[in-house]
């Protein structure tokens, strides 16, 4: 079978292109694409840990006994609005209004804090009550998975700070909106793992 | 409790002068000779007034064809490096037997065999699979680089510098004695206290971000960067070796990541994932272990089929039969390789359905790796078969490979696994497929693409020297450990105190000794062809008659790689361009467009080996700085926006012109 | 042994021809022994594995000859064909057929893909059933091929430690327990419950049946019957340590009537099993020799799986069933110290069996054995007198004479006839 090959005699098509086409910038978007998937993957385990690991309490105390659902629901609320607020800044920058697109940042960057300034709150606080992560397999699960995530955030802060410092640098050129197109999915990614935890992690381990 | 808190803990942690084994014989003589080689190569590279040469040209480089060769060197090294401990083990063993001890206590013969699984896998193999995809897939599909050049770099520097960790607990403190997957609870705290797991966790990790960061960005070019015309089913079989195994990674280095992770919370922290009490579960590590484990089987041995497919086609002078059905045994292999991790443990207690399941998705991937082996052999079938370098290794691994997956399959039958399981046939079997298979492909590999990245061809007299060294030896170290498996002799043992077994590690020291022949013979084989370069020399950049498109450019190619982006209508991209009259375009140059080197991943992957070194040592002060220097250092280099430069068309103009006289005339390219 | 004695037969043979037409003959005559060597060594006795003595294991031997063979059915022909192809179509050989463009045949990948396919089919249809039927959790349904077991028949029941470097074996029927060598009468199916006291192990009996792990807190079942008197070779086969190397033991297929002596010698000569006898006992050791107890403390190998052997322990079946009733509540410090157990060596001052420098307290891979290890014959004579790295003996919990003493007979080498059956 030989239907892909052309005969030897045809008339040579063209070879090269004399034109340079640069690639485009999607790119990027498809390698962090990637990097989230594998992120991702880093969660799946911590998950899959979790739902092994999840009741063994080691007599200790449980997550029903633990969990302060009304804290966790109003650090879920934040999260949800800090993504929302990210959809604002992006939507300035499709505008090209610097001072929006900062201010809508800062406005999710200080829901994100809140966010990870609840968290540590009830870290310390169940710290404080004797259920330390070396307590048990599953204290051990729940500090890591939720404190992966928290940390995730962190880094998501950083990140933020540092776009804003280059955003009021050099504004809202092709690089920068890049960059903030990758940390809006980093965000978002972050939201949607957080419903993960919310709902696998404090709802289910509040039901008994 | 501050009062035994003294300075100097606070300042070097658990490290004394103890930690440094300068009273034994065998590591003060190994150390040595390092430092003697080491200072000798030092102050060669400071004499010779190169390390502003190798600073700007390859330390910093981003180019792909560059950082390639940096992976292929480092895993030379390391191959070293663990072939002698692969020595130090079977020589211990065929001594250790009845009343003899042998020379290696097994405190330090356990080190040698987890140095020897953690250094092939991770810093021989991986980085040789990695410097090879990275060489030549951007030449396959007609691209200028990888898609992120700069992440490329800092890739190599990480793997780098987990090698630099492993290879520092050699003198200084001890390595993991464990096994080289460091099974809790034996790796845990409780009952590895010390640094050596710790240098096996934090050497793995440094390496692990490099090796998914590589994933990350090979894939990505493959997917945006393929030049025109070449549609995925019109791509070298190589590339989609290259696709799926990196895909793989991509989906399994983050698990082994989040588990290393976990083990060192129960190391560091005190948590109870894989602990005996407080409801850990070791088991489920052994899960996690080998759901990263056993794709990387995959990760390794799909790209040493990409290369003994483009072998094969090459010296066949054909294309290659079935590539369609090779693309998708490819790609089932690649899938069904998530599927079979339990197949390591089957004598944990599973239960039979789950046994079974597990025993028979692992057989399952022979039908598609078989499948493979047909298309080779068709490929041969008609063809006119030039048995070069390359091509000589193809036939080394075919039946060495099939008889790897017969004893592979057998292992898989669980009731056949119970009695060869942790035994010397296990340690056969994967030897089997990972020197017949990996390792033969990455030598033909070496050998075939070696003109295309230096300008001239390697030995042939000694390269079929180290090939047949190598198919020897493997066969006569193996079938007698394949016997003594049979015998029902365990692996890891330090010693035997039945003298039957004796006569058989004897025998496979001999092999060992004719492997080292092997690699001595490929080692002058390298030195040889460098002095004889002018008679091996490769003018035309298509020395084997070659089929895809890095032939179609210079041996070395420029650092652009082509002039003028290919187009492509058919496979075999560049047999098609020969066969239907390509004329190369002599005048048009214009500027390209090409990423500037930066110092920016040597700095970063530094200070990860820093912060490893430092959270080895418990050297708190210094673990915070370089983090923080690390997070610096990261958010600096995001302010550097000029990242790229241009070539001028007129230094386009003259590489061409270069090249334009070479071919017409043979004028050598350095002259 | 048969590879052993096999390589002097050669020389005898080589031996009588002389002459001019002799040198042939010899050469022959030496291919011809080498050959026979060959197949000793490789069909000898010693390849347990396919020569086994117990009727599962003898399962597992004629699967692996089952699936070798299927498998051969295609791996002969490839590998004749790679070396037919690659001879035919040389590039020297200008007579065959050269077609640079033939790269595709639909009936070929039919034939290609089908063949394997059909083979796997065949072998995942043995897979799954003899999966099934050897399952090591499964009892016995025979003990020999048309052989099933007799209505009634009780299993021995044997209650497996694997413990820091050494077996201990409990019959809690017989009321007796031995360290380091275990007996059972021929032709009676034997339950093994499995368990650990630190580390991950594997029972391994290759004359008898497969493996299967030893872990702690956690119990694995094995069932398998011996169909020959004589003595085997156990061991651990899943690395745990320092003295690994080591962790053997006998198994002794004995008749009835010896196994029952067997059993009143135990009575008669052996020592009380206690929960103190056996604390001291964990600690780790290597190439201890064999040692019988008399009696054994009821509920000590429960105890040994539920981790709290020691005084005050909560054992993990009482820490299983709080957490099904939904955790201990918030106040359960003291739980918390109840079930602390992988960390007592450490609080007790011992070596654990992977502790690497700076932690192990020797110097990085010296000669300096680690605790409960024997010395080795090249230290004897060798100066050790780094100071602060032997082992101090006056460390707490140090089992006395851990750190020094002579090699007892076990580690000297045994006679040879260990595999004789």
């Amino acid at each position: 079978m030989h239907e892909t090959t052309a005969p030897p005699g045809a008339a040579a098509p063209v070879f090269y292109q004399q034109e340079e086409h640069a690639h485009g910038e999607s790119g990027t978007l498809l390698g962090f694409w990637l990097y989230l998937m594998s992120d991702c993957l880093i969660f799946a385990v911590l998950f899959a840990t979790y739902g092994v690991l999840g009741r063994n309490y080691a007599a200790g105390p449980s997550g029903a006994e633990l969990f302060d659902l009304r804290l966790v629901a109003l650090n879920t609320g934040l999260l949800l609005l800090s993504s929302i607020t990210y959809g604002f800044a992006m939507l300035e920058m499709e505008k090209n209004r610097v001072d929006a697109t900062l201010r809508w940042l800062a406005i999710t960057g200080a829901f994100g804090a809140a966010f990870l300034a609840i968290e540590l709150y009830e870290f310390a606080h169940l710290i404080h009550e004797g259920a330390t992560p070396q307590r048990s397999a599953f204290l051990s699960a729940f500090f890591t998975l939720v404190g992966t995530h928290g940390l995730h955030v962190t880094f998501g802060i950083v990140w933020l700070v540092t776009l804003m410092v280059q955003v009021r640098r050099y504004g809202l050129i092709a690089d920068n909106q890049r960059r903030l197109m990758c940390l809006s999915m980093f965000w978002h990614f972050l939201d949607v793992v957080w419903i993960g935890v919310f709902t696998f992690v404090y709802l289910m381990g509040s039901m008994r | 409790m501050f009062s035994n808190l003294d300075l100097q803990q606070i300042v070097f942690g658990r490290l004394t002068l103890e930690s440094i084994p300068y009273h034994e014989p065998i590591l003060l003589w190994t150390f040595i000779v390092v430092a003697a080689g080491g200072v000798s190569l030092l102050g060669a590279i400071t004499w010779f007034g190169q390390w502003g040469y190798l600073w700007r040209e390859w330390f910093t480089s981003v180019d792909h064809k560059k950082i390639g060769i940096m992976y292929v060197v480092l895993a030379i090294v390391m191959l070293l490096r663990g072939f002698a401990d692969a020595v130090m083990m079977i020589t211990q063993k065929a001594l250790a037997v009845g009343v003899n001890e042998g020379y290696l206590p097994p405190h330090h013969y356990d080190q040698v065999f987890t140095a020897h699984g953690t250094i092939m896998i991770f810093f021989m193999a991986m980085p040789f699979v990695t410097g090879m995809m990275n060489y030549v897939m951007p030449l396959q599909i007609g691209a200028r680089d990888v898609a992120f050049p700069f992440l490329n770099n800092f890739s190599f520097w990480m793997t780098a510098g987990g090698a630099a960790l492993i290879m520092l607990s050699l003198f200084v403190g001890e390595f993991a004695r464990t096994g080289w997957l460091a099974y809790p609870p034996l790796s845990g705290a409780a009952y590895s206290p010390g640094v050596g797991v710790d240098y096996y966790i934090w050497g793995l990790q440094v390496a692990g971000v490099g090796t998914t960061l590589s994933g990350i960005n090979l894939i990505t070019t493959i997917v945006k960067m393929r030049a025109p015309g070449m549609t995925m089913m019109k791509m070298p079989v190589f590339c989609w070796t290259t696709l799926c195994s990196n895909a793989i990674i991509v989906t399994i280095f983050p698990v082994l990541t989040a588990t290393l992770a976990l083990l060192s919370l129960d190391r560091y922290v005190g948590t109870h994932f894989f602990t005996n009490d407080y409801g850990g579960n070791s088991m489920l590590y052994m899960n996690l272990i080998w759901i990263w484990g056993h794709p990387e089987v995959y990760v390794l041995v799909l790209p040493a089929f990409g290369i003994f497919s483009e072998v094969v086609s090459t010296f066949c002078g054909k294309r290659l039969f079935g590539y369609t059905s090779m693309v998708y045994a490819t790609a089932v292999i690649a899938f069904v390789s998530w599927l079979v991790w339990l197949h390591h443990f089957f004598t944990m207690g599973s239960g039979a359905s789950v046994n079974a399941f597990f025993g028979i998705t692992t057989m399952i991937i022979s039908i598609p790796t078989g499948a493979k082996v047909f298309n080779w052999l068709f490929t041969m079938y008609r063809g006119r078969i030039r048995f070069e370098s390359p091509m000589i290794w193809v036939m080394g691994f075919i039946p060495t490979f099939v008889l790897g997956g017969l004893t592979g399959v057998l292992l898989a039958v669980p009731p056949a696994d119970f009695v060869l399981h942790n035994s010397l046939f296990l340690v056969a079997h994967f030897h089997n497929v990972i020197i017949g298979g990996v390792v033969f492909g990455l030598l033909a590999g070496v050998n075939y693409w070696f003109p295309k990245a230096f300008g001239y061809k390697l030995d042939p007299f000694w390269g079929k020297v180290s090939f047949w060294c190598w198919l020897a030896g493997f066969w006569v170290v193996f079938t007698p450990i394949y016997a003594l498996g049979l015998m029902g002799v365990t692996r890891r043992t330090q010693h035997f105190d039945d003298v039957a077994v004796q006569p058989y590690l004897t025998v496979a020291v001999i092999g060992v000794f004719i492997i080292m022949a092997g690699i001595a013979a490929f080692l002058v084989q390298l030195v040889v062809s460098f002095f004889r370069r002018e008679q091996l020399r490769d003018l035309t950049g298509d020395p084997w008659g070659g089929r895809t498109l890095e032939w179609s450019t210079s041996s070395p190619p420029p650092p652009y790689n082509f002039a003028f982006t290919p187009v492509v209508h058919d496979l075999d991209a560049w047999w098609d361009m020969k066969r239907r009259g390509y004329a190369r375009p002599l005048q048009g140059y214009r500027p390209i467009h090409m990423p500037r080197s930066t110092s920016a991943g040597v700095i970063l992957a530094g200070l990860s080996t820093v912060l490893g070194f430092a959270m080895i040592w418990y050297i708190w002060w210094l673990a915070a700085l370089s983090f923080v220097a690390l997070i610096a250092a990261a958010i600096r280099h995001t302010f550097d926006y000029d990242r790229d430069d241009h070539i001028p068309a007129d230094e386009v103009a003259r590489f061409e012109e270069l090249r334009t006289a070479q071919l017409a005339n043979g004028v050598r390219a350095d002259a | 042994m048969t590879a052993l004695a096999n390589p002097s037969a050669p020389p005898a043979a080589a031996g009588r021809p002389r002459g001019v037409l002799a040198r042939a003959v010899r050469r022959h005559l030496w291919r011809g022994a080498a050959l026979v060597a060959c197949a000793a060594l490789l069909a000898g006795c010693n390849l347990t594995v396919l020569n086994p003595s117990g009727d599962v294991a003898v399962q597992q031997r004629n699967l692996i000859i089952a699936s070798t063979a299927l498998m051969l059915l295609v791996i002969v022909p490839v590998i004749a064909l790679t070396f037919l192809f690659a001879w035919r179509y040389r590039e020297s050989n200008t007579e065959a057929t050269y077609d640079p463009d033939w790269h595709h045949s639909t009936q070929l990948e039919v034939v290609i893909w089908t063949v394997p396919l059909l083979i796997i089919i065949a072998l995942g249809a043995m897979t799954w059933i003899s999966t099934h039927t050897l399952d090591p959790y499964r009892p016995l349904a025979r003990l020999a091929p048309n052989k099933p077991v007799p209505e009634g028949t009780k299993p021995l029941t044997v209650e497996v430690v694997a413990l820091d470097w050494k077996w201990l074996f409990i019959y809690p029927d017989q009321g007796v327990a031995s360290l380091n060598e275990m007996a059972a009468p021929a032709n009676v199916p034997i339950a093994f419950k499995i368990t650990s006291s630190s580390v991950w192990n594997t029972f391994f009996v290759p004359a008898l049946a497969g493996m299967i792990y030893a872990m702690p807190g956690m119990q694995t079942k094995l069932h398998a019957v011996m169909n020959e008197e004589g003595t085997f070779r156990g061991r651990s086969a899943h690395y745990s340590g320092t003295g690994f190397s080591r962790m053997e033991f006998d198994f002794r297929s004995l008749s009835q009537q010896d196994f029952d002596a067997w059993v009143e010698k135990a009575k008669a000569t052996g020592s009380a099993l206690d929960r103190a006898a056996y604390l001291q006992l964990e600690k780790p050791s290597e190439a201890e020799p064999v040692r019988y107890f008399g009696s054994v403390e009821k509920g000590l190998y429960d105890a040994v799986l539920g981790l709290c052997v020691e005084p005050g322990r909560m054992c993990v079946a009482e820490m299983h069933h709080i957490d099904r009733s939904g955790g201990g509540g918030k106040d359960s410090e003291a739980n918390r110290d109840r079930l602390d157990y992988d960390n007592r060596r450490l609080e007790s001052g011992e070596e654990p069996p992977g502790a690497t420098a700076p932690a192990s307290g020797r110097p990085a891979r010296g000669p300096v054995q680690p605790e409960g290890m024997q010395p080795r014959d090249q230290e004897r004579g060798r100066d050790v007198k780094e100071p602060g790295t032997t082992p101090d003996p006056g460390r707490p919990g140090t089992p006395p004479g851990a750190d020094q003493g002579t090699a007892p007979p076990q580690l000297q080498n045994r006679p040879t006839d260990r595999h004789q059956h």
